[in-house]
């Protein structure tokens, strides 16, 4: 590991079995959406998250019951993270209607307001906004909320994100703006979309704080997370916090990645990988044995099979889908 | 337990591919997201990686083999200690039987054969107040104002929010006094950031409010129109009915006058064609105002397509009482039988001015103000034409795609039989609006202009 032992931190035994099952949880049923869509049983678009879970559970673990949050299309891993139901996930990439949306959104389009999750949006940028007014609405509202609205490397670049940032910070929105930089939009690397060296850094115009944050590690993210959200809860506007993360798949299952070398994808996994870290810190500190940790495998296992099973066995959508939910 | 390793599907097209090479051989050891082979797709050569662990126990499908179809077995992957023999027969389910057979086409709705013959509408709500009301006068302005502060007293989770609506009381007065009744957190003033703001308000739909955009005027509207369609209108489909959109985008649509290209356009046509949003298009201070309301109301987010010239004009609004005017139905502004003119917004005043002319030469026209054009009242305008058998629209907007091409197609579907000429559309020229005030006139639509049409499908 390439993470110096010192760094360890005090963190409980259960505090990290909790990271490693649910970044599992991602990882492994991102493997399982890939193997369902090469057996054409998830279609059109299909963006894995492998990678970034630690950003998406570091964050979960520093917010509170009623915060919300809202994301791009590469969505799956945090609606895992906040609490929806795997098999609810998978069935609405196979378009039935146990999914989310009822096989009506698909991948990029899932929603669950008992879990405060506001999607699951298609143009890049703009659920940066959306997130904005969902904080608009708390803050109207009088309780203490956040909203987490998260984005790429590559959204940071459309415009209606610094329209949002001077709102935000105008009206003091509890809004954490976290950008997830894993370093390629779509194909092109940060420096080949702009020349600024951060995009945290970006927030400084508007007058909001922020920071870059080691988006593998998640116990970084978990205290940058909780800082974040203390800002915004004492009514002192906006934060950003600026995720450095990595994907190890392509873009979208269609993507053959030629833009960045093999070397450059391995040397992540093995140096910086977010579940490999945690379960160092298990093994390595005596808190978990080998056999512990492979049963939780097995559990993470079991749920992602049943996820994947009752995707296949729940129904298409009765046709009259079709023309049901346009207007309430 | 042997598990199949299946030819992958690697875009949302693939059928079939070409296993380019191996990166493993009968034997290997094999680790979850390890890269195994090389495939080639329509689209690139990709890289597919395990999902399973094991042992590779037999390659089924040589590299360099092509066409091999999506889901074909192409190696065994075992468990340490087991055998190749030890795997199940391959029996590879392909994705199509496993999602059934592909669902019959939904039926159309019917449009062959006329219907029987619609009822003709009569009395409120097909016109334009409730008949026996105490009224009073006023302008489109005011009725837009009192529709807001209305709804805004009536329910907290109302807010206005827009360039100028505040302090600056409104970049054409529809908010006067607003702020002074309801405070800055409920009269909020924006910087000039229309997709922004568009995408604030919609966001705070989703948390429990009722926001009412107001853009000042729907040209800048285009630089929200992403998050009026993408966020707001699409929502309740795509979360299977759990998040809907309860808000209002306001302001004024169309030509004013002398303002160029930029500042006048009708974009009726086009949020009409939008599935999700509602559209309205007030003619009347009573439109203005019950219309406002219903929308305020309305669980669905509502495109509410003002103008700048009718803001001034005065007309009668019922004085007392929760006046409120519901979706869908047109009000008929004058009886006539020779010929049904439908229009909206400042298109009626047009057609209005041009029954009265006709009616000087003996032609008596139908006046149907539609209000809403989405929806559509339909019946309202299939009744009518049934009774004149002749049909022009009339609106402000381009012509390609206009609402009376729509109009005319529905009654040629639905009402063939009884047309006794062809339904003529009058709209806008199809040009951008030009400054110079002979042109610009040129480029809008003329009461002239529509007496002409009806004595065309008059045939007289």
């Amino acid at each position: 590991m390439a993470r110096k032992p010192e760094s360890r931190p005090n963190v409980s035994k259960d505090e990290l079995l909790k990271y490693y099952r649910d970044m599992l949880l991602i990882r492994r049923f991102e493997e399982k959406a890939g193997q369902l869509y090469g057996m054409g049983l998830i279609g059109g678009f299909c963006h894995l998250y492998i990678g970034q879970e630690a950003v998406v559970v570091g964050l979960e673990a520093a917010s509170k019951e009623g915060d919300k949050r809202i994301t791009s299309y590469r969505d799956h891993g945090h609606m895992l993270a906040c609490g929806m139901d795997a098999k609810g996930v998978m069935a609405e990439l196979t378009g039935r209607i146990g999914g989310y949306s009822k096989g009506k959104g698909g991948s990029m389009h899932m929603f669950s307001k008992e879990r405060h999750f506001y999607g699951g949006h298609g143009i890049v940028g703009a659920q940066v906004p959306l997130g904005a007014g969902l904080a608009f609405a708390d803050k109207y509202l009088g309780n203490d909320n956040v909203t987490f609205t998260y984005f790429g490397d590559g959204a940071a670049n459309q415009g209606q994100v610094y329209e949002t940032y001077n709102m935000a910070e105008l009206w003091d929105l509890p809004v954490v703006f976290v950008i997830e930089n894993n370093q390629y939009a779509m194909g092109t690397s940060m420096k080949r979309a702009t020349k600024s060296e951060t995009l945290y850094g970006r927030g400084v115009a508007y007058g909001i704080p922020g920071e870059q944050v080691d988006g593998m590690d998640v116990l970084a993210v978990k205290a940058a997370g909780e800082k974040a959200v203390a800002h915004c809860r004492a009514g002192k506007g906006p934060y950003i916090l600026e995720m450095m993360t990595y994907r190890y798949r392509g873009h979208s299952m269609s993507d053959p990645a030629k833009y960045r070398t093999r070397e450059e994808v391995e040397k992540i996994k093995t140096e910086k990988d977010c579940i490999e870290h945690v379960r160092d810190l298990l093994t390595q500190g005596g808190l978990a044995s080998d056999e512990e940790l492979k049963a939780i495998d097995k559990e993470i296992k079991a749920l992602v099979n049943e996820a994947a099973e009752f995707s296949k066995e729940s129904p298409e959508p009765p046709l009259d889908e079709l023309w049901t939910d346009i207007y309430a | 337990m042997a598990t199949q390793v299946l030819m992958p599907a690697l875009s949302p097209t693939m059928e079939e591919g070409t296993l380019a090479k191996w990166l493993v051989k009968e034997g290997d050891a094999v680790k979850s997201g390890q890269i195994i082979a090389e495939i080639e797709t329509d689209k690139a050569t990709m890289e597919f990686e395990a999902v399973d662990e094991g042992t590779v126990g037999k390659i089924l499908v040589a590299e360099g083999t092509a066409g091999v179809k999506v889901n074909t077995p192409i190696a065994v992957l075992v468990e340490e200690g087991e055998t190749v023999s030890d795997a199940p027969a391959p029996a590879a389910v392909s994705a199509a039987a496993e999602k059934g057979e592909a669902p019959a086409a939904v039926a159309a709705a019917p449009v062959a054969a006329p219907p029987a013959p619609v009822q003709a509408a009569k009395g409120w709500p097909h016109s334009d107040v409730p008949e026996g009301v105490p009224t009073r006068t006023m302008t489109v302005r005011e009725a837009l104002r009192e529709a807001m502060a209305e709804e805004m007293r009536a329910d907290a989770s109302v807010f206005l929010m827009g360039e100028e609506v505040g302090e600056y009381q409104g970049a054409y007065k529809i908010s006067q006094g607003l702020l002074d009744e309801f405070g800055p957190k409920r009269v909020v003033d924006t910087p000039i950031t229309e997709i922004g703001f568009a995408g604030i308000a919609t966001g705070a739909s989703w948390g429990g409010l009722r926001p009412i955009v107001e853009f000042m005027t729907f040209n800048f509207a285009m630089q929200a129109i992403d998050h009026i369609i993408n966020s707001a209108a699409k929502t309740l489909y795509m979360s299977g009915g759990q998040m809907g959109s309860p808000m209002v985008f306001r302001g004024p649509n169309g030509a004013a006058a002398r303002v160029g290209a930029q500042h006048s356009q009708d974009f009726a046509a086009w949020y009409a064609a939008i599935p999700g949003l509602r559209v309205c298009m007030p003619y009347t201070a009573a439109d203005a105002k019950g219309l406002l309301k219903s929308a305020i109301r309305d669980p669905n987010p509502v495109v509410f397509l003002e103008n700048e010239i009718l803001y001034g004009r005065s007309f009668e609004v019922p004085a007392e009482g929760d006046f409120t005017i519901p979706f869908g139905k047109a009000s008929i502004l004058r009886e006539g039988a020779d010929v049904t003119l439908v229009s909206f917004g400042i298109g009626v005043s047009h057609a209005l001015a041009a029954a009265e002319d006709l009616a000087k030469e003996g032609i008596q026209a139908e006046v149907i103000n539609l209000r809403t054009l989405r929806p559509i009242d339909y019946d309202t305008v299939l009744a009518s034409v049934q009774k004149t058998n002749r049909c022009v629209t009339v609106e402000e907007g381009f012509p390609v795609g206009s609402i009376g091409d729509h109009l005319a197609s529905t009654i040629m579907q639905r009402a063939f039989d009884y047309l006794d000429a062809p339904v003529i559309t009058c709209t806008g020229k199809d040009v951008p609006m030009p400054y110079a005030a002979n042109l610009e006139k040129l480029a809008l639509i003329t009461p002239a202009e529509i007496v002409a049409a009806v004595k065309s499908v008059c045939y007289r």
